[in-house]
């Protein structure tokens, strides 16, 4: 069963991860990483070719994972495949004992690497958690036709995006995707806890009930927040963290010393990760650092966090 | 209407390539509006092609370019007229007809762009995509399945900023429009239903419709 599901369930603050397959055939780094975030974590989702930029597969990196005996998340994305080749993967994916997925619509081929890619959609966030829950209360493919051994248990999860104006239209979709068989969400990187918690106010005035992980990103510079700020949708660094770094970057040129923005980027993380649990704003957490996962286990210590 | 664009000459004439006679077929409906394909249009496209030294023998221009019978008629101006090859400056529906009547290569001047609303003269937006299941009743009137980058008959999804599509922040998030006109016109609980995903599987193309045929 998935670990993940036996976390929230269980009460326990869930921890998860995420993780990018390389754009190539050697996946050496990724395991090495990998094998850092053993028992620190409940689940490391990995990417479905995140900013529509080509790398290898989500579920060829979740096999290798799970063979490593780390919990991997299946990222979905409806932008590279149909109905068809989504659930064929579920499938594939089953069969290896990966049972956590995580539905998402998938970004555009045209803010990517490989800009003449077909967007594909045949089905966004919502409709493949609706397809999924299908097969599962009835033991049926997507085309309707029955399953040969019935269909795999899953823990189906979604995203949601906390900073979005107006909010409405992302409480409304976060409702369809918990209708639709959404177990648990993570959140876009959130890095500010007042806007956290008006959110999950909002959430919980319109009834949604559902464990939300608060979204974690470490930030490593000032230019990274500012660059995120200008480019990523739902992004919204205050500038108190930004001048912050800055500083730190000032001190680590004028004592020749290298990293602080980076180390500070974990402490804001940790910081606001132990506010997070003490104060009850979210069941859990996930943390996506971008490259630097070997960071993280150092970022759980810090904030006190252990599984 | 269907919108056209005039494709660049060098690909024509890489068409045209050693052709001596050609004739040209405009229209005068929708390639007309778009000024790709309309009398001024075709007159031009002659000067051009006798400037790169063809003979152009005749030129036909249909109420309709699209429409067969229509076609076949006007083109009858054109037998005997010893054309190699004609161009082609309607849309890619009008080419095609006008290739099912005539048995000499035709080419296309331009690019079928998409079924479009005229905002202006010479403006032209996208807005359907003629999917076939129809889904403006509970949208709005705001068509997500052409106006949503990603076609999302749920959306919005997260990629939008300060009401612009990422994907072109020339265009206006096609789920914030359908939110707002939603609530300018008392029906907010249009949104919270999910509507069901579109099913490929009655518009497998290509699709014919026959008014003719009895009812059984």
């Amino acid at each position: 069963m998935s670990l993940l599901k036996q976390a929230l369930e269980g009460g326990a603050f869930a921890v998860t991860a995420e993780m990018a397959p390389p754009k190539g055939f050697d996946f050496a780094a990724q395991l090495a990483d990998a094998l850092l975030l053993k028992g620190k974590v409940h689940g490391v989702n990995v990417t479905d070719m995140q900013s529509a930029c080509l790398k290898a597969s989500s579920l060829g990196l979740c096999i290798h994972l799970k063979q490593a005996g780390v919990e991997p998340i299946l990222q979905m994305t409806g932008r590279d495949r149909s109905r068809m080749a989504l659930m064929a993967d579920v499938l594939s994916a089953a069969s290896f004992g990966i049972d956590t997925v995580l539905a998402l619509t998938g970004d555009h081929p045209v803010v990517g690497d490989c800009r003449s890619s077909k967007p594909v959609y045949d089905l966004d966030s919502v409709g493949i958690l609706n397809m999924l829950s299908e097969m599962e209360a009835t033991g049926n493919d997507c085309g309707g036709n029955p399953l040969a051994s019935g269909a795999p248990e899953l823990f189906k999860g979604a995203a949601v995006t906390p900073v979005y104006e107006p909010r409405i239209l992302q409480i409304n979709k976060l409702r369809q995707k918990v209708e639709a068989g959404a177990r648990y969400i993570q959140t876009q990187g959130v890095f500010d806890l007042d806007s956290l918690r008006e959110f999950m106010e909002e959430v919980s005035k319109a009834g949604i009930d559902v464990p939300i992980m608060a979204g974690i990103i470490p930030l490593k510079s000032a230019g990274m927040a500012k660059f995120m700020n200008e480019n990523v949708p739902g992004i919204a660094v205050p500038q108190e963290m930004i001048d912050r770094l800055a500083a730190a970057a000032a001190e680590g040129k004028e004592k020749g010393v290298k990293g602080l923005p980076a180390k500070l980027g974990m402490e804001m993380a940790a910081e606001m990760i132990a506010k997070i649990r003490e104060q009850h704003l979210c069941p859990g957490v996930h943390i996506m650092a971008i490259g630097a996962e070997k960071n993280v286990p150092a970022i759980l210590e810090m904030a006190g966090v252990s599984i | 209407m269907i919108i056209t664009q005039k494709k660049p000459a060098e690909e024509l004439l890489d068409m045209l390539e050693g052709v001596k006679k050609v004739a040209i077929v405009g229209c005068r409906q929708c390639a007309a509006a778009c000024q790709t394909g309309g009398e001024p249009e075709v007159e031009a496209m002659k000067a051009f092609l006798e400037e790169q030294g063809m003979e152009v023998v005749g030129t036909v221009l249909p109420d309709e370019c699209c429409h067969k019978l229509l076609v076949k008629r006007d083109l009858k101006a054109l037998k005997d007229a010893g054309a190699e090859a004609v161009v082609g400056m309607s849309c890619g529906d009008g080419v095609q007809t006008v290739a099912d009547n005539v048995s000499i290569p035709v080419y296309p001047a331009n690019n079928t762009m998409f079924l479009g609303q005229i905002e202006r003269v010479g403006m032209f937006n996208e807005y359907c995509k003629m999917c076939g299941d129809c889904v403006l009743g509970s949208t709005g009137g705001v068509c997500p399945v052409t106006r949503c980058a990603k076609s999302l008959v749920n959306g919005p999804c997260g990629g939008q900023k300060n009401g612009r599509c990422e994907v072109n922040p020339e265009n206006e998030c096609a789920w914030i429009l359908i939110y707002k006109r939603l609530e300018a016109t008392g029906q907010l609980d249009k949104l919270s239903k999910t509507r069901p995903d579109k099913s490929h599987g009655d518009t497998a193309w290509p699709r014919h419709i026959n008014l003719r045929e009895k009812k059984s």
